[in-house]
C-alpha cells in the first residue's frame, strides 16, 4: 500500500504545518477511490431533498417527465414513442429526447417495474408519487452517474495528467484537485440529484469522448460523442469543437480523406445503430426529429441568461419577428460566435486548445442558439471544470455564476438548503487548506474592483430574492436582475476564453507540440 | 495561488469542520428517531416551565432523564426558538409533525453545539508533549461517521458531550488538572453515563494532582479539587435539593427497571453470554432436558425482573457493576501508581470501553465514548493505527441498525466507506512519508510488510462485514422469508461484538504492557 516512497527534502516545519492526508505520498488509486466515494456521498445527500414538481399536480416537473417516459417506453412499441396515440398524449410530457434517452428510460422502467409496477403502469401511473418510487428513481440517477460519469472523469484525469495537457507548469499532485473539481461540480449534482435529470449520462459520454481525444483514441471518441448526441441533442453544443479538432487532426495526417472516412463511418454507424427502429422509413425518422426540435416553444423560456432573453428587455424579439427569421438569426449568430474557436482548432489542433474550443463553442450555443434552458449552462460548465487546473480563477468564477443563474429554479424546487451546502462544499474544496493547485494569472486591482461589484450584487440578490416581494408591476424584477448579472459575466468569460484560445498559437506550448507526433 | 503552502493545523481543522457542517446541513431532511421528539419536548419544557417542574412534568412520555446541566443546555438552545416558531416552546408539545422551520432549527442547534467539539479539537491539536498532532486525527474526530449518524440523523447532542469530554482530556494532558477535573464534573452533570470514567479520573487526579507533593500541600490540593467539583455539582443540583426533588430526580436518572439489554443488543460481552445461553438451551433440549424458554427475549429490551436466560444464571446490576470495576482494575492501578498525563486519553477511553463491554443496559451509541477519544491517539504508533482502523469501522457498522429506512441506506454506507478510505489514504501516506529518509523513523526494525496498517486477519474480518451486510440485506429474506426477523440484527451484534472484544483486550494489554 505504501509504495510511493519519495523523499520530502522540503519538508515543512512539523510544528506548525498540517500534512493533508491526500497529499503525496498517498497511494493514488485509493485517493481516487476516496474522492469518488465522497462525490457519491454528496450525490446521495442531495438526493434526500425534494425533486422538481414534487406534489405539484397536474403538470408536476422534470421528475414526472422522466417517470412518464419510463411508463411509455416500457409499455409501448418503439414506433409509438414519438407519435401522438391514444396511449401517448404528446402534450403531456411527450418524449423530446433522442432514442438513446428512450432506451435508457426503458431500461430503468424495467428495473422499477420489477419492484414497484404501479409507478410505471400505463396511464394509471400518471402523477404517481411515493417515498418508495422517489427512492427508486433517485437510485436510477445515482447508478447512471456512477456507471457513466465517474469512469469518464477518472479516464479524463488520467489522460490529462499523462499527456500533460496543461503544460509543465502544473503540479503533478494537482490531479486530486482536478478530479474533485470535475466530480463535485455543484450545478450538475443539484440538477441531476436534486431537480432530477440524467445530464450525467450525456455529459459523461461527452467527457469520455474528450478523454478519448486526449489519449488519441479518435474513433472511440467519435463513437462516444455520437452516443452523447443521441442521448441529449443539446450535446450538439460541443459538436463544432469536436468537428474542428478532428478535422484539423485529420488534415495533418498523411491520407486525410481516409482518416475522415474512418471517423465518418464510426459516426454514421453509431447513429444507425441507435436509430435502428426509425431508419426504415423517412416519415418515422422525421417524426422523431420534429419532436427533438420544438421551435414552436419560442426562442427562449423563463429567464435564461443568454443574449436573446437579456436583450428582449429592450428589443421584443418574440413580438417583432416570426419564428422563421428568428431561427435564421439565432443560427447565424451562433455560427458567428463559434467560428473563431472552430477555425483555430482546424488550423492548429491541440489538446489544450480543444478544451478551450469545447468551452467556447458550447458557450456560443448557450448564448445565441434557439430555445435554451437555464440548465443548459451545465454544458459550458463541463469544459470549464476540465480546465480547472489551467484556469482556476475562471473555473471558480464561472461555477459561482452558473450556480447563481439557476438560483430561481433552485428556489422553485425548494432545494435551497442543498444549494447552500453544495456551494459551501465547492468553495471549501476550491480553496483547500494549503492553497490552490492551479496556476493562475493575477488580475490588476482595477479589474478586480470591476469584477467584485457584480459579485457583491449577487450576494445581495441571494437574500433579496427570498425575503423581499418584488413590486407588483414587475413580478420578475429579481429574476431579471439575476439574469443581467449572469449574462454580463458570461459575456466577459467567453470573450476571455476566445482570446486565450487564439493566443495559444502565439505562445506555443512545447508539451502540446511533442504529443502531436 | 500557485504555490501550495502548508497551512497551519488550526486553519485546516476549521476547514474540515466547515466541510462537515455542509454535510450536516444536507442531513436536515433525513430520518429522525424518537430522540428528536425527546429533545423537542425538553427544549419546550425548559423554556416554558420553571425549573421546579422540569423533573416532575409528565405531559409527555419523554420525561427529562438527563442531569440538570443538560436541562440548562436545552434552556440555552431554546432561547432564540420563539423567534423561529412559537410552537417550538409550547407545552404540551403539539402532536403534529414539526414544520420545516422547526425541524431546521432543532437540527441547527445540534450543528451549532458541535462548535464545542471544534474548540476542544483545536486545543487538542497539541499533545501532552506539546507536539503537533497530525491533522488527520483531528479530521477523524470531526468527520466521524458514527457521530454524524447518531447526532445529525438519529438526533442527539453527543458532539456537545464529546466536546466536554475532550476539553477535560485536553486540560489533563496539559497538566491543568484542576480545570480538567472541573470540566469532567460538568460533563457528569450533563450526562451521568460518563460516571463510568469517574474512577479513572479520581485515581488519576488523586495520584497526579495531590500525591507526591508532601502531605500538607497534597491535602490542600485535595481540598481545592474537592471544592471545585462540589461547586459544580452544587450549581447543577442545588436548586433541586432546595425544591426537595432529589429523590424524584435520581429515580429519573437511574431507571434500573430497564433490562440488561437495550432493544437492539449493543455488541458487548453480554451478547456472547446470551448466545451461549441459547446454544446451551438448544443442546440441552436436544438431550431431553425440559428447558423453559423465556418470553420475547430476542427482540425487546426487558422490563422488570424476569431473566432473559434459559440456562445461565441471571445477571443483576450489581454483577455488571462488579465486572466493570474488575475489568477496570488494572488500569486503575496503573493510573495511580504512575500517573502520566500522556496516557490519560488511553486510560479514560479504556474505562469507557469497560463500561460498554460489561455495563447494564448499554446502548450501542455508547461506543462513541471511547472511539472518539481514541481517534486522537490513533496515529501515535503503528499498533494504534491498526487498532483504530478496525475499531472505528466496527463501531460505525454496529450503529447501522439505528437507521433502518431505505432512504438513509446509501448515506450510512457511503459515510463509512468514505471514512474507511480516508483512513486508508491518510495512514498509508503518513507512514510512507515518515519512513522516508529525513522523516522521523517509526521503528528501524519495521519491514515493509509490518508497516501495513492492517493485518490479514483484521482485513479478513472487515471484509466479512460485507458478507454480513449482504446476507442481511439480500439473502436473508430469500432464505427465511419472514421467519427469524431478529437474525440479521443478531448477526450484526455478534459480529461487531467480536471486534469490540478484540479492541477491549488490545487496549487492556497495551495498558498493562506500556503504562
Amino acid at each position: 500500500m505504501a509504495k510511493a516512497k519519495k523523499s520530502r527534502n522540503s519538508a515543512p516545519d512539523p510544528s506548525v504545518a498540517a500534512r493533508l492526508p491526500w497529499q503525496p505520498p498517498a497511494p493514488p488509486l485509493v485517493t481516487a477511490l476516496l474522492i469518488s466515494f465522497a462525490a457519491l456521498l454528496l450525490r446521495a445527500l442531495v438526493s434526500v431533498g425534494p425533486y422538481s414538481g414534487q406534489g405539484a399536480a397536474p403538470k408536476f416537473g422534470d421528475y414526472e417527465a422522466q417517470r412518464h417516459w419510463m411508463e411509455l417506453t416500457l409499455h409501448l412499441p418503439s414506433s409509438d414513442w414519438y407519435r401522438n396515440t391514444s396511449d401517448n398524449d404528446l402534450a403531456y410530457w411527450g418524449l423530446d429526447y433522442p432514442p438513446l434517452s428512450a432506451y435508457q428510460s426503458r431500461l430503468h422502467a424495467r428495473l422499477i417495474n420489477a419492484s414497484l409496477p404501479d409507478a410505471v403502469a400505463l396511464r394509471s401511473s400518471r402523477g404517481f408519487e411515493s417515498q418508495e418510487s422517489k427512492l427508486l428513481m433517485r437510485w436510477t440517477v445515482l447508478s447512471s452517474d456512477l456507471m457513466v460519469f465517474f469512469p469518464a472523469a477518472l479516464w479524463f484525469v488520467w489522460a490529462y495528467m499523462k499527456d500533460g495537457v496543461g503544460g509543465s507548469g502544473e503540479r503533478r499532485e494537482g490531479w486530486t484537485w482536478l478530479l474533485a473539481m470535475v466530480l463535485l461540480n455543484p450545478c450538475l449534482v443539484l440538477i441531476d440529484h436534486g431537480h432530477f435529470q440524467y445530464n450525467c449520462i450525456s455529459l459523461g459520454l461527452t467527457l469520455g469522448a474528450i478523454a478519448g481525444i486526449l489519449s488519441r483514441n479518435q474513433l472511440v471518441a467519435a463513437a462516444l460523442f455520437s452516443l452523447a448526441i443521441n442521448h441529449k441533442q443539446m450535446s450538439m453544443y460541443f459538436a463544432p469543437a469536436f468537428f474542428g479538432h478532428l478535422l484539423g487532426k485529420c488534415l495533418k495526417q498523411k491520407y486525410p480523406i481516409i482518416e475522415i472516412m474512418k471517423l465518418g463511418f464510426v459516426v454514421l454507424g453509431t447513429f444507425a445503430l441507435v436509430w435502428w427502429p426509425y431508419v426504415h422509413s423517412y416519415e418515422a425518422a422525421m417524426q422523431v426529429i420534429s419532436r427533438l426540435a420544438p421551435f414552436e416553444r419560442g426562442i427562449y423560456e423563463d429567464y435564461v441568461a443568454n443574449f436573446w432573453c437579456t436583450t428582449s428587455v429592450l428589443i421584443k424579439w418574440k413580438r417583432l419577428f416570426a419564428i422563421k427569421p428568428l431561427k435564421l438569426m439565432s443560427l447565424s449568430a451562433t455560427i458567428l460566435a463559434f467560428l473563431p474557436s472552430f477555425l483555430q482548432q482546424v488550423k492548429s489542433p491541440s489538446n489544450l486548445g480543444f478544451l478551450y474550443s469545447l468551452l467556447n463553442s458550447s458557450f456560443s450555443f448557450y448564448l445565441f442558439s434557439y430555445q435554451v434552458h437555464e440548465k443548459s449552462i451545465l454544458l459550458p460548465l463541463l469544459p470549464a471544470s476540465l480546465l480547472a487546473l489551467h484556469e482556476p480563477q475562471l473555473h471558480g468564477w464561472f461555477t459561482y455564476y452558473a450556480l447563481f443563474s439557476m438560483y430561481p429554479l433552485i428556489c422553485r424546487d425548494q432545494l435551497l438548503l442543498q444549494y447552500i451546502a453544495v456551494l459551501g462544499l465547492f468553495v471549501l474544496i476550491y480553496y483547500p487548506p494549503g492553497g490552490n493547485y492551479g496556476k493562475g494569472v493575477k488580475f490588476p486591482s482595477g479589474i478586480m474592483v470591476v469584477l467584485s461589484l457584480p459579485f457583491l450584487c449577487s450576494i445581495l440578490l441571494h437574500t433579496v430574492y427570498l425575503q423581499i416581494e418584488p413590486p407588483k408591476r414587475y413580478p420578475f424584477l429579481f429574476d431579471a436582475l439575476i439574469m443581467f448579472i449572469c449574462f454580463s459575466q458570461f459575456i466577459i468569460l467567453t470573450l476571455y476564453t476566445n482570446y486565450k484560445q487564439w493566443m495559444l498559437d502565439f505562445h506555443p506550448r512545447p508539451v502540446g507540440r511533442k504529443k502531436d507526433l | 495561488m500557485a504555490s501550495t503552502t502548508s497551512p497551519s493545523t488550526a486553519t485546516a481543522a476549521m476547514w474540515a469542520f466547515a466541510a462537515a457542517t455542509c454535510v450536516k446541513l444536507m442531513l436536515v431532511p433525513t430520518y429522525r428517531s424518537t430522540d428528536f421528539d425527546v429533545h423537542r419536548y425538553w427544549l419546550a419544557l425548559t423554556h416554558a416551565l420553571p425549573a421546579r417542574q422540569w423533573y416532575t412534568d409528565a405531559s409527555s412520555q419523554w420525561t427529562l432523564d438527563y442531569p440538570p446541566f443538560f436541562a440548562y443546555f436545552s434552556r440555552l438552545l431554546s432561547l432564540p426558538a420563539p423567534f423561529v416558531d412559537a410552537s417550538l416552546v409550547s407545552i404540551p408539545v403539539p402532536a403534529a409533525p414539526p414544520s420545516s422551520a422547526y425541524l431546521l432549527y432543532l437540527r441547527l442547534t445540534v450543528a451549532f453545539s458541535d462548535l464545542l467539539l471544534l474548540a476542544a479539537v483545536l486545543l487538542l491539536a497539541r499533545d501532552a508533549r506539546r507536539r503537533q498532532r497530525p491533522f488527520l486525527v483531528l479530521v477523524l474526530v470531526m468527520w466521524s461517521p458514527a457521530l454524524l449518524i447518531v447526532d445529525h440523523i438519529h438526533f442527539q447532542y453527543n458532539g456537545f458531550l464529546m466536546g466536554l469530554l475532550l476539553l477535560s482530556l485536553h486540560f489533563l494532558e496539559q497538566g491543568k488538572d484542576l480545570a480538567g477535573g472541573i470540566v469532567f464534573a460538568a460533563l457528569l452533570c450533563s450526562k451521568h453515563l460518563f460516571l463510568v470514567a469517574a474512577p479513572v479520573y479520581f485515581v488519576y487526579l488523586f495520584g497526579h494532582y495531590c500525591c507526591g507533593r508532601g502531605a500538607l500541600r497534597g491535602l490542600g490540593r485535595l481540598l481545592l479539587m474537592g471544592a471545585g467539583v462540589v461547586a459544580v455539582f452544587a450549581m447543577a443540583f442545588a436548586p433541586f435539593v432546595y425544591y426537595g426533588q432529589m429523590q424524584q430526580l435520581l429515580s429519573r436518572l437511574f431507571p434500573f427497571g430497564r433490562g440488561l439489554f437495550h432493544a437492539y443488543w449493543a455488541p458487548n460481552f453480554w451478547v456472547f453470554y446470551i448466545v451461549l445461553d441459547k446454544i446451551l438451551a438448544f443442546l440441552l433440549r436436544r438431550l431431553g432436558f425440559s428447558i423453559e424458554i423465556p418470553e420475547a427475549s430476542f427482540t425487546r429490551g426487558l422490563v422488570g425482573d424476569s431473566s432473559p436466560f434459559a440456562v445461565l444464571p441471571k445477571v443483576t446490576p450489581i454483577t455488571t457493576f462488579l465486572l466493570v470495576i474488575l475489568a477496570m482494575a488494572p488500569c486503575l492501578v496503573k493510573a495511580f501508581a504512575n500517573p502520566q498525563s500522556k496516557h490519560i486519553i488511553r486510560w479514560v477511553a479504556y474505562a469507557c470501553s469497560c463500561g460498554f463491554m460489561f455495563g447494564w443496559h448499554v446502548h450501542e451509541k455508547a461506543s462513541l465514548h471511547f472511539t472518539i477519544p481514541l481517534a486522537l491517539i490513533a496515529m501515535d504508533s503503528l499498533d494504534d493505527v491498526r487498532h483504530y482502523f478496525l475499531l472505528s469501522i466496527v463501531s460505525c457498522y454496529s450503529l447501522f441498525p439505528l437507521l433502518f429506512e431505505d432512504q438513509e441506506y446509501p448515506i450510512k454506507v457511503l459515510l463509512l466507506l468514505t471514512y474507511g478510505t480516508l483512513m486508508w489514504v491518510g495512514f498509508s501516506s503518513h507512514f510512507s512519508a515518515n519512513s522516508a529518509p529525513g522523516g522521523k523513523k517509526l521503528d528501524a526494525s519495521d519491514s515493509i510488510v509490518e508497516r501495513r496498517f492492517t493485518g490479514w486477519i483484521s482485513l479478513g474480518y472487515l471484509l466479512g462485514m460485507f458478507a454480513i451486510e449482504f446476507w442481511s440485506r439480500l439473502f436473508h429474506h430469500h432464505v427465511f422469508g419472514d421467519r427469524l426477523p431478529f437474525l440479521p440484527l443478531m448477526m450484526v451484534s455478534v459480529y461487531c461484538g467480536v471486534g469490540m472484544m478484540y479492541s477491549w483486550v488490545w487496549q487492556l494489554s497495551w495498558i498493562i504492557r506500556n503504562t
